[in-house]
């Protein structure tokens, strides 16, 4: 017993301190240095913004599939952003699609999404008490906070919120003189978004750092659970990348505020020729997508982490190539900083430089396409339980692959010239990365909902949820894709103007209608969610019959996760209906030496080995 | 009142739905369904994928097929007819994955759902398989590329020696056009020269300037390159003709290039479509403020014949302006009045 406890203290000394005083309100839920609370406080935060985001592109799709409509009795929430005729401004209409994009790619994708599931999965996947810093994780939520409040802000402003396109391409957004919304919401913006860069590199490092050195006794990189893996990417690349955000950030904060030319040259707008010469627009373009680009990927990793394991855990079966997919998710990472150019191939780009970019951008389509074969023979054979998240993960791979291949479509710099900034690029990237983390984020709330309350979510109304939400996204990105070939530019506030667009009203109403259909499904997860929290069924220890450590802890763990010592880990994650064992799941915790019957022939090897290791603790137990 | 009254239906309407989900979640306990693996909903979701997947891809390709017309734009251009080309290579290659992909996910899903009496296969892997599955999408994407490189070094190639030059300048919220002139040269321009009349600002310092024209509508002729010098004088925009697949952005202090020949002139165009009021449009697809919805300019094809004729009658810039002539250095004077064919008279 002293051997116990002595061996407890020299590992986990700094964690056991937390466990048995009361937290107070504060230190609790507010400044909480606890992972899970900060995994929760990111979910809320992101679903709150989420409403916001969603919203806005109800508006301007009223605006798109009923440009006649009197808007009138939006006067009460909008005010003077609604003429006297009804009609919406079209300024503010700019306002709208560039917050919505801001807020959907920035706020929900990136920090709703990996800010949760990293936060709460990592220490409970890879057997820790929490992340390696606490405190700045703490830090990170509340410059995400911060950020949020600032960014929240800019909406409320008289001239509006920024209006330039999420890319907030300069000069647009370095001259108040273009547009309202240039100005002090423009301003705001900046101030948010280095705020939110501070938030995600305090988070970003803390992952990397937890994932390499608090993985538990036999918790080797090679049996991470791909979720884990993701997650590191993710960060890895939110880390490389968003330094660089910052970057270009700071030079458009100096352009527009210190007189500096780093994007403005040769321009007379509002009657006067300014100062500014030889800087270059296209400069802030390629910083931009540098980070622009890895976002995507920043936001796509981690759902098809969660999809990987959910679709593992429901269908029975260990995820097909393993290895492949983290070899597959290694090159998505490297290759992600090297494909930018191609948002930039009819920017005045030197032609040879677009080749260059062509040929990288395909390239970055094998490790996806391998993946989504690996999905495929995941389910083949499989013996498919639909609880809502298999059915949310399942959806993913549609997108994935509807979505992914008209990518094929955009990374040829021929066919991008007539498919650029059209409606064509707005399905793609609304389904390969809109739709498709969004149904991640989903699958994953729905996953580890009976971790992080304690209690189930109602299935059937998951059920239901899934398939308005999923006919519902299918019905609104892919009529767009008719209308994208048939050349209708993004970001118009009407297409009247043009006789070439003058067509596709009927299919522009659709769209708009499905739309609100499908945000009318959200509020049924949304009740879901909170009833569930309090009224839902009391979830058992492990609901899905799931291998990962999480389903360990207690039913609702502590501060510390574990109350006593941390599980060992002794084989992969992925022993699902492994021939021979009793059970179709065998979790990671339990010691192969205890499952003979199942053993693979190099896992007797290795189970020979483990007895040393076993002997040992039952030595420290008795 | 009337707003009461829907607010009063929506609140009954919300109750009654919450009743029947307590309902229904009661009569799941009730039966222990809660306690299943897999509930009779498992069977359901199945068989809606397949019906998804029926009902979606007959979507797809019956309206696909009825509004071919629709979405398919005639194209004016030669490079137009090699990015058709790419396009519909790359659509039969990723219109064969998608199709086949999507069927596999949800057969799969259907074909596969949880039965009590079967056992997942374990099958964590086959590195045969791996591989055959990175190897071949590379190929495929290899020859995508390879043509895709081909076509775009053609459209991207320097314009020949006897292009027709014309800018197109962009500003909030339309497009200038200027025309080179019987020197077929574009003049100079400085920024810092622009005012309410000189929307260019063509410098007078530069000889090819004096000829330059300015017209009310753009006209191109077909058959010959034509080369569009781009620019902006205040934001982004971007220059985009649908039916001549063309599109480069315009960029304050980086003058751009797109070199193309058109195939049909406005008239022909207007007979293959049958529509007397048809007319190639040019539209803004770089966001650049208010107006960047209303960016629009009308171009004509003419034969080249018309349009020798409609270019020989276009005063240039300065012969319409001639109070800019203060601006011709004194040593250019005489050059400036025989280029604009001003006579000494008129000026008197």
């Amino acid at each position: 017993m002293s051997t116990a406890a002595e061996v407890n203290i020299d590992q986990d000394v700094h964690h056991d301190e937390h466990h048995d005083y009361e937290q107070s309100f504060i230190s609790k839920y507010i400044f909480t240095t606890d992972h899970k609370m900060i995994g929760k406080q990111f979910l809320i935060t992101g679903i709150m913004w989420g409403l916001i985001g969603v919203g806005m592109s109800v508006i301007f799709r009223l605006q798109l599939g009923f440009p006649e409509m009197d808007l009138g009795w939006l006067r009460p929430l909008l005010g003077g952003w609604i003429s006297e005729q009804g009609k919406l401004d079209p300024e503010f209409y700019l306002a709208l699609v560039t917050m919505h994009g801001t807020i959907m790619v920035f706020f929900v994708l990136t920090a709703g999404l990996s800010g949760t599931f990293s936060n709460y999965l990592i220490p409970l996947q890879i057997g820790a008490r929490d992340m390696a810093s606490g405190f700045m994780n703490m830090l990170s939520y509340w410059f995400f906070f911060l950020s949020s409040v600032v960014m929240m802000a800019s909406i409320f402003i008289e001239t509006g919120p920024a209006a330039g396109g999420w890319v907030v391409y300069p000069p647009l957004s370095a001259l108040p003189q273009a547009i309202q919304g240039s100005g002090l919401g423009m301003t705001l913006w900046l101030v948010a978004m280095v705020f939110f860069i501070v938030s995600m590199l305090l988070g970003g490092i803390n992952y990397i750092t937890t994932v390499i050195n608090l993985r538990t006794e036999g918790m080797s990189f090679s049996r991470l659970p791909l979720t884990i893996w993701a997650f590191f990417l993710t960060a890895v690349i939110g880390l490389l990348s968003f330094p660089v955000l910052f970057a270009a950030a700071l030079l458009l904060v100096f352009d527009r505020s210190f007189g500096t030319s780093f994007y403005l040259s040769d321009i007379y707008i509002g009657g006067e020729a300014l100062p500014n010469m030889g800087g270059s627009p296209i400069l802030y373009q390629h910083l931009f997508w540098f980070l622009g680009h890895p976002e995507v990927y920043i936001v796509l990793l981690p759902a098809l982490g969660i999809t990987s394991e959910v679709i593992a855990t429901n269908s029975r079966k260990p995820i097909f190539g393993y290895k492949a997919m983290i070899g597959s998710m290694l090159g998505i990472t490297v290759l992600s900083f090297v494909v930018w150019a191609h948002h930039m191939f009819v920017s005045g780009l030197n032609p040879f430089l677009g080749s260059v970019f062509m040929f990288l951008t395909l390239i970055i389509a094998i490790p996806s396409a391998v993946k989504v074969f690996n999905y495929l023979t995941t389910l083949w054979k499989g013996n498919i339980i639909f609880t809502p998240a298999t059915l949310f993960s399942i959806g993913l791979v549609s997108f994935f692959i509807s979505g992914g291949l008209t990518g094929i479509f955009l990374g040829n710099s021929v066919i991008d010239i007539q498919l650029h900034d059209t409606y064509f690029v707005v399905a793609h990237f609304h389904l390969v990365m809109g739709s498709l983390s969004i149904f991640g984020l989903l699958a994953g709330v729905y996953h580890w909902f009976p971790k992080m309350f304690g209690r189930m979510m109602d299935e059937k109304l998951g059920h239901i949820h899934f398939w308005m939400t999923f006919i519902g996204v299918y019905m609104i990105f892919f009529p767009m894709h008719y209308i994208g070939i048939a050349g209708f530019p993004r970001r118009y506030y009407s297409w009247t103007n043009f006789d070439a667009f003058s067509s596709y009203t009927d299919l522009n109403m659709f769209v708009s209608v499905a739309a609100f259909v499908t945000v009318a499904a959200q509020f049924i997860f949304l009740f879901n969610f909170f009833y569930s929290m309090y009224r839902g069924k009391r979830a058992p220890q492990n609901p899905w019959r799931s291998n990962t450590l999480e389903w360990t802890a207690p039913i609702e763990p502590g501060h510390g996760n574990w109350p006593g010592e941390i599980p060992k880990v002794y084989r992969w994650p992925y022993d699902y209906s492994k021939p021979g064992a009793k059970e179709d799941f065998i979790p990671q915790h339990i010691p192969l030496s205890h499952t003979p019957e199942s053993n693979l022939d190099h896992e007797v090897e290795l189970a020979k080995k483990e007895v040393v290791d076993k002997t040992a603790n039952a030595q420290s137990n008795a | 009142m009337f707003n009461l009254a829907i607010g009063l239906g929506v609140v009954l309407l919300l109750a009654i739905l919450f009743l029947i989900f307590r309902i229904s979640s009661l009569i799941s306990v009730a039966k222990g369904n809660t306690n299943k693996i897999a509930t009779s909903s498992n069977k359901i979701n199945g068989a809606l994928f397949m019906l998804f997947l029926i009902g979606g891809g007959f979507l797809f390709f019956w309206y696909s097929i009825k509004e071919f017309d629709n979405y398919n734009l005639p194209v004016a251009s030669e490079h137009g007819s090699e990015y058709e080309f790419m396009f519909w290579i790359t659509m039969a290659v990723t219109g064969v994955v998608f199709v086949l992909t999507q069927i596999l996910l949800f057969y799969f899903s259907w074909k596969y759902q949880y039965k009590e009496d079967s056992k997942a296969l374990f099958y964590p892997e086959n590195n045969k398989l791996e591989v055959v599955w990175t190897f071949v999408p590379a190929v495929v994407l290899a020859i995508l590329v390879f043509t895709g490189w081909r076509v775009w070094t053609d459209i991207t190639a320097p314009a020949p020696e006897n292009t027709n030059n014309i800018e197109i300048m962009g500003y909030q919220f339309a497009w200038g056009v200027r025309y080179p002139g019987l020197d077929g040269e574009l003049g100079n321009s400085d920024y810092r020269e622009i005012d309410a009349t000189n929307n260019f600002g063509i410098d007078f310092n530069d000889k090819a300037a004096y000829d330059d024209f300015i017209p009310r509508e753009m006209h191109i002729p077909k058959g010959e390159p034509v080369t569009f010098n781009i620019r902006a004088r205040d934001v982004l925009h971007s220059v985009f003709a649908p039916h001549f697949r063309l599109k480069m952005d315009a960029v304050p202090g980086m003058p751009t290039t797109f070199t193309f020949t058109a195939t049909k002139t406005t008239e022909e165009m207007r007979e293959e479509l049958n529509d007397p009021e048809f007319n190639y449009e040019i539209a803004c697809t770089e966001i650049c403020g208010r107006g960047h919805y209303s960016m629009k300019l009308t171009l004509i094809v003419d034969e080249p014949k018309e349009y020798r004729e409609w270019y020989a009658e276009q005063e240039s810039f300065l012969k319409r302006n001639p109070e800019y002539l203060t601006k011709v250095p004194n040593d250019l004077k005489e050059v400036a009045l025989l280029k604009t064919g001003i006579d000494n008279k008129e000026l008197d």
